[in-house]
C-alpha cells in the first residue's frame, strides 16, 4: 500500500532524522562523485540535499513542532498577557461548553430508545387547541382502529406508598398499559415485561421496578412488595441506563387494569366509568414502512370519523381532533425556548471573548512588528509568519480550552443544581464524548479566528519596511489635525498600517459593546418579566402559608379529620385546612360539569372544571376572596344538600347573565345535584402567566370519595417553614405510618412555578455581567493603548497649554464615541434578540423602554469608567517626559 | 550564444524513470546518465529533481530502494521497479502515446 508506505517512511524520517539526512547526503554525494568535473561545477550538493530533504509530509509536522515550540516560548515570555487571554477564552469556551452539554442531549440528541424518532405522543385537543390528556376510551378506540402503529400505550403518574420496610416511603411510579415498554422499545434486564393477560380489571398485582430499587435489594425479583397497602409481585427489573423521559423519577411500574372489552364503559347506573377520565398520556410507535406523516393523517381521520361501535361521550368526542407530536418535541417543548435563548446568549459571550482576545493579540502584534520584519528580511515568507502567529493563537486557545473544560465541568454541576424541575433528561447532562468534541471544535475555531485577523493585519507589507522604522508613529492618524503637517513619505506605510490597525481595534470594541448591549437588554427584559409575573395576583394570599401533601392509602376520612384537628392545635397555627388539589403544585384535576339548566341529554354544552374538594376553612386559609354568597362550613356534610362554590370566571363564562347562586350542577361521576352557594375569586392553578380556569369547590364530606392524597394548607403567625416539623409531628401523632411529602411554603410554590424563567434569567444575568466586564476591559485596553501611543502628542498639547481637563475630555470623547456607536449598533441586535425570547417575556413589550433606557445607562456608565482611567493617566503626563519618549 | 533547452518535459520525468528501471535496477546517477544517453543529450536530469522524483515514486510503491555495492566497490542506492510500478509504466506509456499522437496530429494538420 502506497499510503502505508507514505506514513511509514514519514514516521521513520521523523524518528530517525539524522540517519535519514545522512542517507540523502550519501546518495547525493554518490551522484555528484560520478559526474564530470564540468557538470559538478554547476551542481550544488547543498541545494540538491535540501531539495530532496524537503520532500515528504513529515516536514510539515516538523514545521508545526518547531512553530509550537517557538509559540510556547513566546507565550511563556509574557505570562501576564498569556493568562489574560487564556482566561478570557476559558470563560467563553467553558460557558458555551457547559450550555452545550445541557442543550445537546435535551434538544438535539435522539431519545435513548431504538428508532426513537418513530415514537409519537398523542393528546386530545381541547377548546382553543389546548392539549388535554386522553381518555382510556380514546386509547381503546385508536388501538382497535389504527393500522399505523406497531404499539400504542397509555400511562399515568402514580405515587404509591411503599410499606413493609423501616419507614413508609413514597415512591414515584407510573401506571401503564401492558404495551408501554414495548412501545418505547425497552425490555427489562431481569425477569419479564408485562403482558396483556396482566392488564385487565382485577388482574394479578404485578410490578416492574427500576434498576436503582433493585440495587438496594438484589433479592427483590420474584418477591412481594406492599404498595398503597396492596401486595404486588415484582416480575422484572428495568435496565440501568433506562431513561424514562415521560416520568424520569419513576421507580415502579404497575398496570392500569382498565376495562377494555366493554366498548361503552358505563357502569350499572349508566354513568361513565373512570375509563372516560382525561388523565392518560398516550404514546405510539409508528410501524416501520409507515411514514410519520401517514400516521398523523390516519390519526386525524380516525378522530374526525367516529364509528358506531365506538361511542364517545361529549368530553371525549375528539371533535377538535387529536394533537400528535414527536415524543422528543413533546418532552422538550416546555423548555425549548428558554434553552435556545440561553444557547444564543452563550454564543454571544463566546464571540465577545474571542473579540477581546483578538484585540489583545492585535495590540501585541503591533509591538512585535519589528520582529516580523526581521524574520521577513531573513527570508521567511508571509505565509510562514502567519502560520507561526496562528500556531501561537491556537496554543493560546488550547490553554483556554483546557481551562474552559474544567470550568464547564464545574458549571455543568451548577446548571443541574439550578435547573428548573421541568428540565427533562437531566441525567444525560455531563461532560461526555460529544461535549468534549464540541469543546475541541470550538477551541480550534476560536484559535484560528482570534489569530488570523491580527496575523494578516500585522504581516502586511513587511518587505517594504525596514525593521528600524517600526517604532510607533509620532502622530496618531485619528487625531491628526488638518493643520498638523503630515508625516514624511518614508513614514507613509506605517501610518497606513496604524490607520487600519486602529480602525480594526475600534471596530472590535464597538462590536463588543454592541453584543454586551444585546445580552444586557435580554437579561433586563427577563428581569422585568419576572417582576411583572410575581406581581400578578395569584388569587390567594401566599404569605404565611405552609403546605404539605399527606397520603393515606386507605383514604380514611376520619384520619384526615383528626389530623386536621391536631394541626389546628399546633401553637402558631392560625388556621388550617386540606384540599384535593393545591394551586401551583403541578396537579391538574378536572371534571366534566353538567348544569341543570342544560337540558340536552347528549352532554353537549357540558364543560370541564377544576375540582377542589376541601375541608371547611380552605378558602379562608388560602385567603381566596369571596365575591358573592357564602363559603362552605361545618354544616355542609354528608346527608345535607350538596353545596358548591364556583370561581368568578366559571360564573362569567358559563352562566353569563344569570344569577349563579341557587343554580344546580352535577360534577363528573357525582349523581347528586349540587347547589351553587357562593362565587369566589379566580386562582392560578398552573402558572402565573396562565389563564384562569373554571373551578369548583366542594366539601370532602359531600364528595363521592375521599381523595387519598390531600394537601394540607396551614396559615401561621410567624415563619411558616419553621412550623413544618411541628405540623408534621401533629399529623404523625394521629398515624405515624402516613407519608408526608412536598413540604413547601406557598411562597416557594409561587417562585417555583416560574423556575424556568428564573433559570433563564440567572444564566442571562451571569452572561450579561461577563459581557459587560469583557466589553469594559476591551474599551479600556484600546484607550490605554492609544494613550501610550499618543504620549508625545499629549505631552506636546499640555506643553502648548492644554489643561489636564482638556486632555481628559479628549480621551473620554474618543472612548465614548466608540461606546455610543456600539450601543447604537447593539440596539438593532437587541430588537432582534428580544423577539427571539418573546415567549419568555410577560407583561412587557419586547421593546420595553424602561429596560432599554436602563441598560443603555448602565453601559454608558461602565464605559465612562473604562475611559476614565486611561484619561486620568493621560492628563498626568508631564510635557517633558512626553517629549523625551522616542 | 543560444543555449538549447535540456529540461525534461514537464510531467514526463516519472515515465522516463520508470521506463529506464524497467530494463534493470539502477542508482540515481545511472538513471540520469541513461536518460541522457538514450535521449542523445536532449534531456539532462539534475540530481535534485531526480532524487526527489525517486523518493516520490518509492513512496508511491512503484519502486523499491536498496543500498548495494557497485561494480567499483562503492555503496549506492539502487532502485528496482515493483509490480505496481510496472503497471504504472504501462498506464503512463499509454497515456503519453495518446497525448503525443494528438500533438503530432495537430502539428501535421494543414490549414
Amino acid at each position: 500500500m502506497s499510503l502505508w508506505r507514505q506514513i511509514r517512511r514519514g514516521l521513520y524520517v521523523l524518528t530517525h532524522r539524522r540517519v535519514a539526512d545522512q542517507d540523502i547526503a550519501d546518495e547525493v554525494q554518490h551522484f555528484l562523485d560520478q559526474m564530470t568535473p564540468a557538470e559538478r561545477s554547476s551542481a550544488r550538493a547543498t541545494m540538491a540535499r535540501e531539495q530532496v530533504r524537503s520532500y515528504g509530509w513529515e516536514n510539515l509536522v516538523d514545521q508545526v513542532i518547531v512553530d509550537a515550540r517557538y509559540a510556547a516560548r513566546r507565550l511563556l515570555a509574557s505570562p501576564g498577557f498569556t493568562i489574560a487571554c487564556a482566561l478570557t477564552l476559558a470563560v467563553g469556551i467553558g460557558a458555551s461548553t457547559a450550555i452545550f452539554s445541557a442543550v445537546y442531549p435535551i434538544l438535539f440528541e435522539p431519545l435513548p430508545y431504538p428508532d426513537a424518532g418513530r415514537i409519537l405522543m398523542i393528546s386530545d385537543r381541547g377548546a382553543g387547541g389546548s392539549r388535554v390528556d386522553v381518555t382510556f376510551g380514546t386509547y381503546a378506540e385508536l388501538g382497535a382502529r389504527s393500522r399505523s402503529f406497531s404499539a400504542l400505550a397509555v400511562v399515568e403518574p402514580w405515587q404509591p406508598t411503599l410499606t413493609g420496610r423501616a419507614e413508609p416511603e413514597r415512591v414515584d411510579g407510573q401506571r401503564v398499559s401492558a404495551s408501554y415498554f414495548r412501545t418505547l422499545g425497552i425490555i427489562p434486564r431481569l425477569g419479564r415485561d408485562f403482558d396483556a393477560a396482566d392488564d385487565r380489571p382485577h388482574g394479578s398485582n404485578v410490578v416492574l421496578v427500576s434498576n436503582a430499587l433493585w440495587q438496594k435489594d438484589a433479592s427483590i425479583l420474584g418477591k412481594q412488595i406492599t404498595l398503597d397497602g396492596d401486595r404486588y409481585t415484582v416480575i422484572g427489573v428495568m435496565p440501568a441506563g433506562f431513561d424514562n423521559v415521560v416520568s424520569p423519577s419513576a421507580q415502579v411500574w404497575s398496570l392500569l387494569q382498565y376495562e377494555s372489552s366493554a366498548p361503552f364503559f358505563r357502569d350499572a347506573g349508566s354513568h361513565y366509568t373512570r375509563e372516560w377520565g382525561h388523565h392518560l398520556a398516550m404514546i405510539g410507535r409508528v410501524r416501520s414502512g409507515v411514514t410519520l406523516d401517514a400516521a398523523r393523517r390516519e390519526i386525524d381521520d380516525l378522530a374526525r370519523i367516529p364509528t358506531p361501535e365506538f361511542v364517545r361521550p361529549s368530553w371525549a368526542s375528539l371533535s377538535d381532533g387529536l394533537t400528535v407530536h414527536a415524543l422528543q418535541d413533546d418532552v422538550t417543548s416546555g423548555v425549548r425556548p428558554a434553552l435556545l435563548a440561553i444557547l444564543g446568549a452563550v454564543l454571544l459571550v463566546l464571540t465577545i471573548a474571542c473579540v477581546n482576545v483578538t484585540n489583545l493579540l492585535l495590540a501585541r502584534g503591533v509591538q512585535r512588528r519589528s520582529e516580523f520584519a526581521m524574520r521577513a528580511a531573513l527570508g521567511a515568507g508571509r505565509a510562514r509568519i502567519i502560520g507561526q502567529l496562528v500556531t501561537e493563537s491556537l496554543l493560546l486557545a488550547l490553554l483556554g480550552g483546557i481551562l474552559g473544560l474544567g470550568l464547564a465541568a464545574i458549571s455543568t454541576r451548577a446548571l443541574i443544581a439550578l435547573s428548573p424541575p421541568e428540565l427533562p433528561r437531566v441525567d444525560a447532562i455531563g461532560i461526555n464524548g460529544s461535549v468534549f468534541l464540541y469543546a475541541f471544535g470550538v477551541t480550534t475555531v476560536c484559535g484560528l479566528l482570534v489569530g488570523l485577523v491580527p496575523a494578516l493585519q500585522n504581516t502586511g507589507n513587511l518587505r517594504q519596511r525596514h525593521p528600524s522604522t517600526s517604532h510607533p508613529s509620532t502622530s496618531h492618524p485619528s487625531i491628526s489635525h488638518p493643520s498638523t503637517s503630515h508625516p514624511s513619505t518614508s513614514h507613509h506605510s506605517i501610518s497606513h498600517h496604524s490607520i487600519s490597525h486602529h480602525s480594526i481595534r475600534k471596530a472590535l470594541v464597538v462590536t463588543e459593546v454592541a453584543l454586551a448591549l444585546i445580552l444586557l437588554v435580554s437579561a433586563g427584559l427577563l428581569l422585568r418579566s419576572l417582576d411583572h409575573l410575581f406581581s400578578v395576583p395569584p388569587g390567594f394570599r401566599p404569605s404565611h402559608v405552609l403546605t404539605m401533601q399527606v397520603q393515606d392509602a386507605q383514604s380514611r376520612y376520619g384520619f384526615f379529620t383528626r389530623a386536621l384537628d391536631a394541626v389546628r392545635r399546633v401553637p402558631g397555627v392560625t388556621s388550617a385546612a386540606y384540599t384535593s388539589q393545591l394551586p401551583l403544585s403541578g396537579r391538574l384535576d378536572g371534571y366534566g360539569a353538567h348544569m341543570e339548566s342544560n337540558t340536552r341529554t347528549d352532554e353537549s354544552g357540558d364543560f370541564s372544571a377544576l375540582r377542589y374538594t376541601a375541608s371547611p376553612g380552605y378558602v379562608e386559609t388560602m385567603g381566596i376572596a369571596l365575591h358573592r354568597g357564602r363559603l362552605l362550613d361545618e354544616h355542609d356534610i354528608a346527608g345535607q344538600p350538596h353545596a358548591i362554590l364556583v370561581s368568578e370566571s366559571f360564573a362569567k363564562r358559563n352562566l353569563a347573565g344569570q344569577d349563579p347562586l341557587g343554580q344546580r350542577l352535577r360534577l363528573g361521576p357525582d349523581t347528586v345535584w349540587a347547589t351553587i352557594v357562593g362565587v369566589v375569586a379566580d386562582v392560578k392553578q398552573q402558572s402565573l402567566d396562565g389563564d384562569e380556569t373554571d373551578a369548583v369547590y366542594n366539601a370532602t364530606s359531600q364528595w363521592v370519595w375521599v381523595d387519598a392524597k390531600q394537601s394540607f394548607v396551614v396559615h401561621t403567625q410567624g415563619d411558616p417553614a419553621a412550623l413544618a416539623p411541628a405540623v408534621k409531628a401533629a399529623i404523625w401523632s394521629v398515624d405515624k405510618d402516613v407519608p408526608i411529602v412536598q413540604v413547601a411554603t406557598m411562597t416557594d410554590l409561587v417562585a417555583r412555578s416560574e423556575a424556568k424563567r428564573q433559570f433563564a434569567l440567572t444564566v442571562f444575568e451571569a452572561f450579561g455581567l461577563a459581557a459587560l466586564a469583557l466589553a469594559a476591559i476591551g474599551l479600556y485596553g484600546v484607550l490605554s493603548g492609544a494613550v501610550t501611543e499618543r504620549l508625545r502628542e499629549i505631552g506636546l498639547r499640555s506643553a502648548l497649554g492644554a489643561s489636564p481637563s482638556d486632555i481628559v475630555t479628549l480621551i473620554i470623547r474618543q472612548g465614548m464615541t466608540l461606546a455610543t456607536l456600539g450601543i447604537a449598533l447593539g440596539l438593532f441586535g437587541a430588537i432582534v434578540a428580544s423577539r427571539a425570547i418573546a415567549s419568555l417575556l410577560f407583561g412587557i413589550s419586547s421593546l420595553d423602554p424602561t429596560t432599554y433606557v436602563g441598560v443603555i445607562a448602565v453601559l454608558l456608565g461602565v464605559s465612562g469608567l473604562a475611559c476614565w482611567l486611561p484619561a486620568m493617566r493621560a492628563s498626568g503626563v508631564a510635557p517633558l517626559i512626553a517629549l523625551r519618549t522616542p | 550564444m543560444e543555449e538549447k533547452n535540456t529540461d525534461v518535459i514537464q510531467g514526463t520525468l516519472d515515465l522516463l524513470i520508470l521506463k529506464t528501471l524497467s530494463l534493470a535496477p539502477l542508482h540515481g546517477f545511472g538513471i540520469a546518465r541513461r536518460v541522457e544517453q538514450v535521449s542523445r543529450g536532449v534531456f539532462k536530469v539534475n540530481p535534485g529533481s531526480l532524487l526527489v522524483a525517486l523518493q516520490r515514486l518509492e513512496r508511491a510503491g512503484w519502486l523499491d530502494a536498496e543500498w548495494r555495492q557497485t561494480e567499483n566497490a562503492r555503496r549506492a542506492k539502487f532502485y528496482t521497479l515493483t509490480k505496481a510500478g510496472r503497471k504504472q509504466l504501462e498506464v503512463e506509456t499509454e497515456d503519453w502515446t495518446r497525448r503525443a499522437g494528438a500533438v503530432m496530429r495537430l502539428l501535421k494538420a494543414e490549414g
